[in-house]
């Protein structure tokens, strides 16, 4: 690929299709977060025999837009002892760190116009995986930041409590993804997604990986039973309480961003990504390859508002944990197992490519 | 101590089994049954367009009463303004005067009649005491309103709709708690 900025050989073509294609991956990331919105409230709702919001639009499908409207009109408060630049770059980074991370995901196959392949994937680099983990990383800044500089106590333990969350579930969730590239071989998504649809989805050869990753992205998304950060009833409202306006909006839409990606992450890692069906070869079907293409989409959409949908489903389901349980849970629970898990995929690896030791 | 209900149970202190300390099953039993609860029925009334019905002992705003040719049956005696508790009622009683016999049913009339709906704890004292079933209790709430002198309702407001023109409203107010007119 000859693409260098500085060349006379730029590729205008690659820029526009990847710039359109990530305006296409952020507007989908926002507008998914925009009703993921709504969902949780009608899913809370339906889950405990309410209506959830059914005014607005038809079934209420208008609610997130008068959600965003209210927020605009809000004001816009910043405290007076705060650090106002740290204050207003904390939601920014939240949010940044939420839509970073949807560069590598392989959304899915080539489509081919014109003569053109393009590829729905804005990166494929070889160390997609780690880039995610850096990135989710980041994640914690935003709201260490705004907790720390909303200059507020309860913001600040929230900030406390979120950062070491936040960093102990990262471990068992590296430790249980170090398994998963023993079996696949490769840090880059696209590689992990082709190897599923030869040997078969990751699931079934990982499923206690699979659980681990799944309660830490849990607890990485500050969601329930782990949501400790934000904490109603003893922190007030966590590391956002000094936030107001559009500036809360960023934090509250930046942790459906994250579920987002978490979800289609593991659809991604565990469920084939755009993978149709498990052990079945696609491309016998005699479909059109953009059809089959567009098609692998769908079922990633389909996976991840599965795994959206049990995010909610867990949410309104279990009590929060309390925050020593959380700590016992991280460390004395996860990161073992994920450890065993690890030394028996990486055992049974060894043997399966170099047989029995003599 | 004998328990109160059959659902009370001894808490269980003993250390959690492997298989509680895994956490996993009880969370998948819980989350089936927030899951069942997705396919139940569910008791909301869609306020403004659903109505709950009242019970027939309902007590709500007061009507004033017609007779069957649409006069005000009211002789403005006071009896109601005695009998109420909350002190609410208040009432000034004006002369009939010749031609105004389609208006008012006998030779004396209410020229004033408020009810101050704050300070009324619907009781339903004043309907008990009317000799000429002149008020009556109905089956609607007093709306919300921004100010005080808003909840004090004159008579244009507690009349009811005329039976003789208008006889489909008279019928929505009157529900099924006023006495309808009988020809006496």
């Amino acid at each position: 690929m000859t693409f260098s900025l500085l060349a006379i050989t730029l590729d205008w073509a690659l820029v526009l299709e990847k710039f359109l294609l990530i305006l296409v991956v952020v507007s989908i990331s926002l507008g998914f977060a925009m009703y993921s919105t709504y969902a949780e409230r009608k899913v809370a709702g339906f889950l405990q025999d309410r209506l959830g919001p059914n005014r607005f639009g038809w079934f209420g499908l208008l609610q997130p837009v008068a959600d965003a409207i209210k927020l605009f009109a809000k004001e816009d408060i910043i405290p007076n002892k705060a650090n106002k630049v740290l204050f207003v770059l904390g939601p920014g980074l939240a949010m940044l760190a939420a839509l970073m991370t949807s560069a590598v995901i392989p959304w899915g196959d080539t489509l081919t116009i014109g003569d053109r392949a393009v590829s729905l994937q804005i990166a494929d680099i070889n160390i997609g995986m780690l880039y995610v983990f850096a990135v989710v990383a980041l994640g914690v800044y935003g709201v260490m930041i705004g907790g720390w500089s909303s200059n507020n106590k309860f913001s600040l333990l929230a900030a406390i409590r979120g950062a070491s969350q936040n960093i102990s579930y990262e471990l068992a969730m590296g430790l249980s993804i170090i398994a998963l590239v023993f079996v696949t071989g490769s840090l880059s998504l696209k590689d992990i997604v082709v190897s599923q649809q030869t040997i078969g989805w990751n699931f079934f050869l990982q499923p206690l990986g699979f659980l681990l990753f799944m309660i830490c992205a849990f607890a990485e998304c500050n969601r329930t039973p782990f949501d400790l950060p934000e904490a109603e009833n003893e922190l007030n409202f966590g590391y956002h309480q000094e936030y107001s306006s559009m500036k809360l909006g960023f934090y509250l839409f930046a942790e459906y961003i994250n579920m987002f990606i978490s979800s289609v992450i593991m659809s991604t890692l565990y469920f084939g990504g755009y993978d149709i069906l498990p052990f079945v070869d696609e491309t016998k079907w005699g479909l059109d390859p953009n059809v089959l293409t567009l098609l692998g989409f769908g079922a990633l959409m389909i996976k991840t508002v599965f795994f959206v949908f049990f995010f909610m489903w867990v949410r309104w389901t279990i009590p929060r944990f309390r925050y020593d349980q959380l700590m016992n849970l991280g460390w004395k629970k996860l990161i073992p197992l994920a450890l065993i898990n690890m030394l028996i995929t990486a055992a049974v690896v060894l043997y399966l490519q170099n047989g029995w030791p003599k | 101590m004998q328990p109160l209900t059959n659902r009370s149970k001894q808490v269980d202190r003993s250390p959690m089994t492997f298989s509680e300390k895994l956490y996993l099953p009880s969370i998948a039993k819980g989350m089936a049954i927030t899951f069942s609860h997705l396919f139940k029925k569910r008791p909301t009334i869609q306020y403004p367009e659903q109505t709950r019905p009242f019970s027939q002992v309902f007590r709500g705003l007061h009507v004033l009463n017609r007779d069957e040719e649409g006069r005000e049956r009211c002789t403005a005696c006071g009896l109601c303004a005695v009998a109420c508790p909350a002190e609410a009622i208040t009432m000034e009683a004006a002369e009939r005067q010749d031609g105004e016999e389609n208006l008012y049913r006998e030779e004396k009339y209410a020229a004033k009649y408020e009810i101050n709906m704050l300070r009324c704890i619907f009781c339903g004292l004043c309907e008990e005491a009317c000799p000429k079933d002149a008020i009556y209790l109905s089956e609607t709430f007093a709306p919300a309103n921004f100010n005080r002198q808003g909840f004090i309702y004159n008579k244009q407001e507690l009349l009811i709709p005329n039976p003789v023109t208008e006889k489909e409203a008279y019928e929505k107010a009157a529900g099924g708690r006023v006495r309808k007119p009988v020809n006496e």
